[in-house]
Order: C-alpha cells, then structure tokens, then sequence
C-alpha cells in the first residue's frame, strides 16, 4: 500500500477563457481547470505530483525525472530562451510525448477536451502564466535551405557543428561522449545525458530536421543545451548555415527509425572477420534490438544507459562470428564519471535500504542463447534462465577488452563459466562506440552446455549491456527479450538444376502436344 | 558567395586566435590561486543619495575549505592565462580571516514611499579564463546584464532562477551578446553556471532599491544612502550561508554592522 500525499485543494478551478491560433484560425475554446484537474490527477499526478512539482509515486523510477511544473521550465517551446512556451508547445509535448523519456503521447488515450483542459490545469501550477508581461512568442522559424543531404551541405554543417563547440558535449561523432559529458547536469542536479545524436527517434522534441533546428534555436531550458539564436544576429554564422548544422545531425541517424527484426540472419562466407572494423562487416545487414531496465529482480534498474544494440552475423562451414555494437558515452571504469554516477543514484529509489556509493564499473556486454537448440516453442527463462534451467551466455568486459568467457548462468546473479571454453573476442572503443566480435567453432565439444550451432533452426539469443560510468554492474543492467538467430544454409545444387529441368521437361510435353495435334490435323485433311 | 562566408569566418577565428594571443602576452589577468577576484560591482547609484550609510567587514571563524584545482588542461586558452594552476573561488579570504564575495543587502525595512533612484550603467559580467568576473555581483530589477566572452572559447551561459525567468545561451567565440538578459524579480541569489566547464559559476542578487554590495578583498562592505528607518540586513555567502543582523539608522548617520560566518 503506497500512501498518498495529502492532496492540496486548489481553489484555482475557475474556468477561463482565451484565444487559440492554432492552425491559423483564431478561435475561443474554453479550457477547464477544473475539468483538468480531474484529468491530472488520473493520468499525469503519478509521475508529475498532486502538487505538479515532478514528485510523483513514480518520479524516482525514471532519468530524466518529470517535469516539476512549478518552475514553468520547459524544454520543448518554439519561444526564445528563457520564454514561456505556447499554448501550442504545450500541447504538442501532451499529444507527441517526450521521445527517449517516459512521457508517452496522449494524441490516442485522451480527447481533445481533456487535453487541452488538462493543458490549462498545468499552467496554474505556476505563477508565470498569470504574469501578463510574460513573452509567449514563437520565434519566426526560416524553412529549410534545400540539398540538406548532399555532401556539400553536410561538410557545411560539419564544420559549424565543431565552430558553436556542440562536440563540447555531444562529441567529435555526435554519440554524446564529448569532454563535458560527466558533468551535465539540470537545473535540479538530476544527471544529464547530452543526446546521442545517431539515436534521433530519442530527441526529446523530435528527431525531424526542422525540430533539431528548432532546439538549435530556442535551447532546451532547464537542461545544459543553449539557445544558439543570439549567433545568427551576431553574424557569427548565418541562418542558411545553421540549417546546415541541424541537417548535418540529422544525417548520423538512420534515415527511419530502425525496425526491430526478430530473426537475425547470419549469411554464409568464405571466411569470418574476426576484427570489429573489418570492412566486410559495412556490407552485411545490421539487426537492431532494443533494450530496457532489468525491472523484474532486485535490485531493480530503471535507467539503464545503453539503449539497444546493433548485430551482424556471419558463418563459415564451421565457424561463426557475432559482432555487437553499441553507444556508449563512456569508456568504463574511467573516474571523471564518478560525480555522474553519484547522481545517478540520488534521482533513483534504491532497492537497497542503503544508497550504494559510486564504484569504478567496467562496461560488459552479455550475449545470450539456450544449451540447445529447443525442439518446441518453449525457451528457457529470458532473464538469465534459472536454477533449473541454465542459459548459455558469452559475456565480455571491458576490462579483458581482447577476451570473452563462456559460461551458464542459472539466474540474475550466478553465472558459472566454463573452463577451457572456445570463444575469442576482440573489440574496438571509438569515439562513444563499443564494437566486439565473438567467434567461436559451429560444433561443441560439449553438446550438453555449449550449444552447437546448426543451420536450418531458429537459434534463441538474447542481449544485456552494462554502463559501468552509469552505476551498472550486476542486476542493475540493459537487457532484451528473446530474438532468434538463423544461419543461412549453403544452397544445394539441386535447387538451381530442378528449375531448368522443369522448364525443358514443360516444353518438351507442350511440344509434344502440339505436333500430336498437328499430325491429327493432317491426317483429318487427308481423308 | 558560400566561399567568401567561409573565408570570412574563417578570417574571424584567425583574429580571435591572434587577440587572445596579445590579450595573455600584454595583460596577464592576475589571477593567482586564491587571489581576490576582480572589484565586486559597486552600486553606483547609492552613492548620490544622501541618507544613512551602513559599513562593516566580513569574516569567518575556523578554517576555510580549500578550494578545488581546477583542471583546464583541455582549455589551452584559459589554463595559459594562469601561472599556477588555478581554484575555484567558493571561499576567497583575506588577511585575518576576511571574507570576499559575500552579498550584502537590506532584506526588509525599506518603506513603502521610497522611491528608487533610477538605476546606473547596467553590469557586465565577462567570461575570462574560465571563470566569471565578477564571481559575485548584484543587480537593479529592471537592470539588463550585458554578457561578455573573453576567451574566444565555446561557453554557454546559463541562468538557473525561480523567481526570475531562467536563459541559456550559447557564446562560441570572443563577443558580447547582442542581446543583454533581462532580471525582472527580486531574487537571492540567481546561480549563473556554464555547462560546458563544470566549474564555472557565479551569483547575481536581483534587488528592487540600491541598498546592497559585495565584500571586497578586505571583507568590508558598504551600503549608503538609507533613509531613517529600522532594516534586516542579510549577509549570504556560496558556502556559508546567511546571517542577519537588524541596523536601525536616524538621519545621516553611519552605523557598523559587522558579519562573522562559521567555517565548518
């Protein structure tokens, strides 16, 4: 039983009315607050607070925490730094949600009366709103300058991406892994990532070019990223040329939203690349996998750093190599990230009665698969197996960065490794990346606990990831469910000759047919 | 067309990069570790009332925390500006135990029917050597602050108040912003931070009358042209707080108001 904050009563549930101009047309709608009110406290007072001060029940289960609407510090506006944000900016935080957040758009779960009344009802949380000689203005937004994708363009934005300092934070690649990266923080002390930039479908307001624009111009107030709009009046760079960064940023994320494929095909080769940069990997197919909070076992971890990984695979006759990627601002254990982690647990509840102090964690990726081959659809238990029924796993550490371990594990917390396992690694930390290839012979000396890998089934794999600069090590980790992984068989001779002898065979009858109708039809005349 | 604006910028950061070389070869800020900071912004507009004037000095019992080194070692432009490694400036002491850096302001007792004297130049905060000057400052509500980068470096500059509406702005290269940022609320104090060099940070009181100053190097502080009237004066320090003290102030006179912080 979670006991409930005393619920203040708000005598604000006076309903008022003002103008909207949304899509042009300027129209009264009367806004609620007191029809609001109810709307918050069902959906939104469990993260936000009764009291809108971003103290909810669930508050301290989540980085970035919600918005404490108390302030009237809001990241998402087409205003200038500093301003309120619009009626508008508003609502399309309610409708759209926070992407890489855990607010989720309303567009679908609330009409339009109760959003807009529940939009009203936010605003009365703070005095700012009331305040007539507040600015809520949207800034005048230019369209973009075409050729956004040619090469031109890109070296353009480039060239401002490192001149306005957004590697400072963001990095030379964009992976959010630049120098000041341990040090952010929001106006609260709640740790900060800077955006991953090859991650778009995370941004906070969007991952479009015009909505990173958008924030190039406005800032995201309350958080560490600056409004750049004081440089274009500055000339230190024209608005054209600004365009030019947003665009270059949009073009280290994939062109869509990368689709989650269940079934990983690892294509057959002449030999396997066993180095992570390997120019053979770039022309293999990439399978994208998400992954969350380990939320199930205590301790529970509800910020995992590492959001999903990137696999390719490919096999020989008899062997096979797997490499996993994956963004990672930091190269663990690495001490500047100590104040961070400190962070990181001050903004989480902590299954433990005692807060844990940060640690020196190194990075660890695990991949995981059955002992064997299953025979029906049961699989054994995804997180880590149990007791009963282990798990084969390859685990990897950045520590032993050229070495992975085999082993079962039987549970979150045991993992035996086994002696004398065949498995090798290597792995490559660049600029916010890991990259690692396991290889490892198709056929197991062991067939009891080290799976053998054949061809022609659906091989069960699952992954976890470990952020040791993000206070990750043992339960507190980045994991997935279930996938498959199929190795793509040699094609047999057979399958390139039946479809020839088919055709001679089919032309051979139909000529057949036709000189037997021909001879009828002659012999018919004839008589 | 896209040549000559390159050309152009690119003939910017060649300038940027040679006036910084002058500025560190000519004028060496002095900035030894523990040094006093640039003069705190004196309220000039204090000076030309008559009234009541308030005087005292400022200092701490125990010893004072050391303040961290800071490593600039990634800022080549800001560590060449130091003969020693530099600190940050949490607690800037003087000889016998005096305070710097602490805001001094009358809390409350200012009547009703006072009228401000309009407020002079608006102050200027500069961004030299990676660390603000001044550290501590005050401003008018109403007043404007003007926003200057002297190190040709990327800073951001960001304003984190409650009562007053928070700004982020991003400053890449030796200017001054073009557009000075607005206080519009009384507010002790608005923390002012870069998130780009961790350690950089610094506080403006946002006053509606004149009556406030910042301790120099020596502790002392004065606050003058008071009316006859019965005041809490507050003293705050980054570090150590806020001590009150209640000054009661007929005519002309000038009262000591001394302020003792505890070092923990």
């Amino acid at each position: 039983m979670i006991p409930h904050a005393p619920k203040i009563v708000l005598a604000l549930s006076v309903a008022f009315a003002f103008p909207r101009t949304a899509h042009g047309a300027r129209r009264t709608i009367v806004q609620d607050t007191s029809a609001g009110k109810v709307v918050y406290q069902k959906w939104c007072a469990g993260c936000h607070g009764d009291n809108g001060a971003g103290d909810g029940q669930a508050a301290k289960r989540m980085i970035p925490p919600p918005r404490d609407f108390t302030g009237a510090v809001y990241q998402i506006r087409t205003t200038a730094s500093g301003e309120l944000p619009t009626d508008a900016d508003l609502l399309r935080s309610i409708d759209e949600g926070l992407g890489g957040t855990a607010m989720p758009g309303w567009k679908n779960r609330l009409s339009d009366r109760e959003r807009r009344d529940v939009l009203a009802y936010i605003k009365t949380f703070s005095t700012f709103f009331a305040d007539t000689t507040q600015h809520r203005t949207p800034l005048k937004f230019s369209s973009a300058p075409g050729g956004g994708t040619g090469a031109d363009a890109l070296k353009v934005g480039r060239q401002f991406y490192d001149s306005i300092g957004c590697r400072k934070c963001h990095g030379d690649q964009g992976r959010g892994d630049g120098p000041s990266a341990p040090t952010l923080k929001d106006d609260a002390g709640h740790p900060m990532f800077a955006a991953d930039l090859h991650q778009n479908w995370r941004f906070n307001g969007g991952g479009t070019v015009e909505d990173i624009y958008h924030r190039l111009r406005t800032g995201l107030d309350g958080t560490p990223m600056p409004s750049f709009s004081d440089l274009l009046e500055q000339k230190f760079l024209s608005d054209e040329q600004l365009w030019r960064v947003a665009q270059y940023v949009r073009s280290l994320s994939p062109d869509k939203t990368p689709e989650v494929r269940d079934v990983i095909h690892a294509s057959l080769a002449e030999g396997l690349p066993h180095s992570p940069d390997d120019s053979t990997w770039a022309k293999m197919d990439g399978y994208w996998f998400p992954l969350v909070g380990q939320v199930i076992h205590k301790d529970r971890w509800f910020a995992p750093a590492v959001t999903g990984v990137w696999v390719t695979a490919v096999h020989t006759k008899d062997s096979i190599a797997l490499r996993v990627t994956w963004d990672d601002r930091s190269h663990s254990p690495d001490s500047a990230w100590l104040t961070h982690i400190g962070r990181v647990f001050a903004a989480l509840d902590s299954d433990d009665s005692t807060h844990e102090q940060p640690g020196l964690w190194p990075d660890q990726l695990a991949v995981q698969f059955p002992v064997a081959i299953p025979t029906g659809m049961e699989r054994p238990y995804f997180l880590m197996g149990s007791p009963g029924g282990p798990v084969y796993q390859w685990r990897w550490t950045s520590t032993a960065p050229a070495a992975a371990v085999a082993g079962l594990a039987r549970g979150v917390d045991r993992f035996d490794p086994i002696a004398g396992a065949p498995l090798a690694a290597q792995s490559v930390y660049d600029h916010g990346q890991w990259r690692v290839v396991f290889t490892r012979a198709l056929a197991s000396a062991d067939t009891a606990s080290q799976l053998p890998f054949r061809s022609g089934r659906a091989i069960p794999v699952a992954f976890f990831a470990w952020d040791g600069s993000n206070g990750e090590h043992g339960t507190r980790m980045a994991v997935s469910t279930w996938y498959f992984l199929a190795l793509d068989e040699p094609v047999p001779a057979r399958v390139f000759i039946s479809p020839v002898l088919a055709m001679v065979l089919t032309l051979g009858l139909g000529m057949l047919v036709v000189w037997r109708a021909q001879q009828k039809t002659s012999y018919r005349r004839q008589q | 067309m896209k040549v000559r604006i390159l050309s152009v910028v690119g003939s910017m950061f060649l300038l940027t990069v040679c006036s910084k070389g002058n500025q560190s070869n000519a004028a060496p800020p002095a900035a030894e570790p523990g040094a006093p900071p640039a003069p705190a912004a004196a309220p000039a507009a204090t000076s030309s009332a008559a009234g009541g004037t308030v005087t005292g000095k400022i200092k701490f019992t125990g010893t004072a925390p050391r303040n961290p080194t800071i490593d600039m070692s990634d800022e080549a432009a800001c560590k060449a500006k130091y003969p020693t490694a530099p600190t940050e400036e949490n607690v800037v002491a003087g000889p016998a135990n005096a305070l710097a850096n602490v805001f001094v302001y009358v809390k409350s007792g200012v009547p009703a029917s006072y009228t401000a004297p309009a407020p002079g130049a608006n102050p200027v905060i500069d961004q030299n050597g990676c660390r603000y000057h001044p550290h501590v400052f005050g401003i008018r509500v109403g007043q404007t602050l003007q926003i200057k980068n002297s190190d040709g470096i990327l800073h951001n500059i960001k304003a984190t108040g409650k009562a007053n509406r928070p700004f982020n702005v991003s400053e890449p290269t030796t200017m001054t912003m073009p557009a000075p940022r607005p206080f519009s609320a009384p507010e002790v104090m608005v923390k002012l931070e870069c998130n780009v060099h961790g350690w950089m940070n610094a506080y403006v009181g946002v006053r509606p009358d004149p009556f406030y100053a910042v301790s120099g190097p020596d502790g002392s502080f004065s606050i003058s042209g008071l009316p006859p009237g019965t005041y809490t004066i507050e003293a705050w320090h980054e570090k150590f707080g806020t001590q009150t003290a209640t000054v009661t102030i007929a005519g002309t006179e000038s009262k000591t108001q001394n302020f003792t912080f505890a070092a923990h």
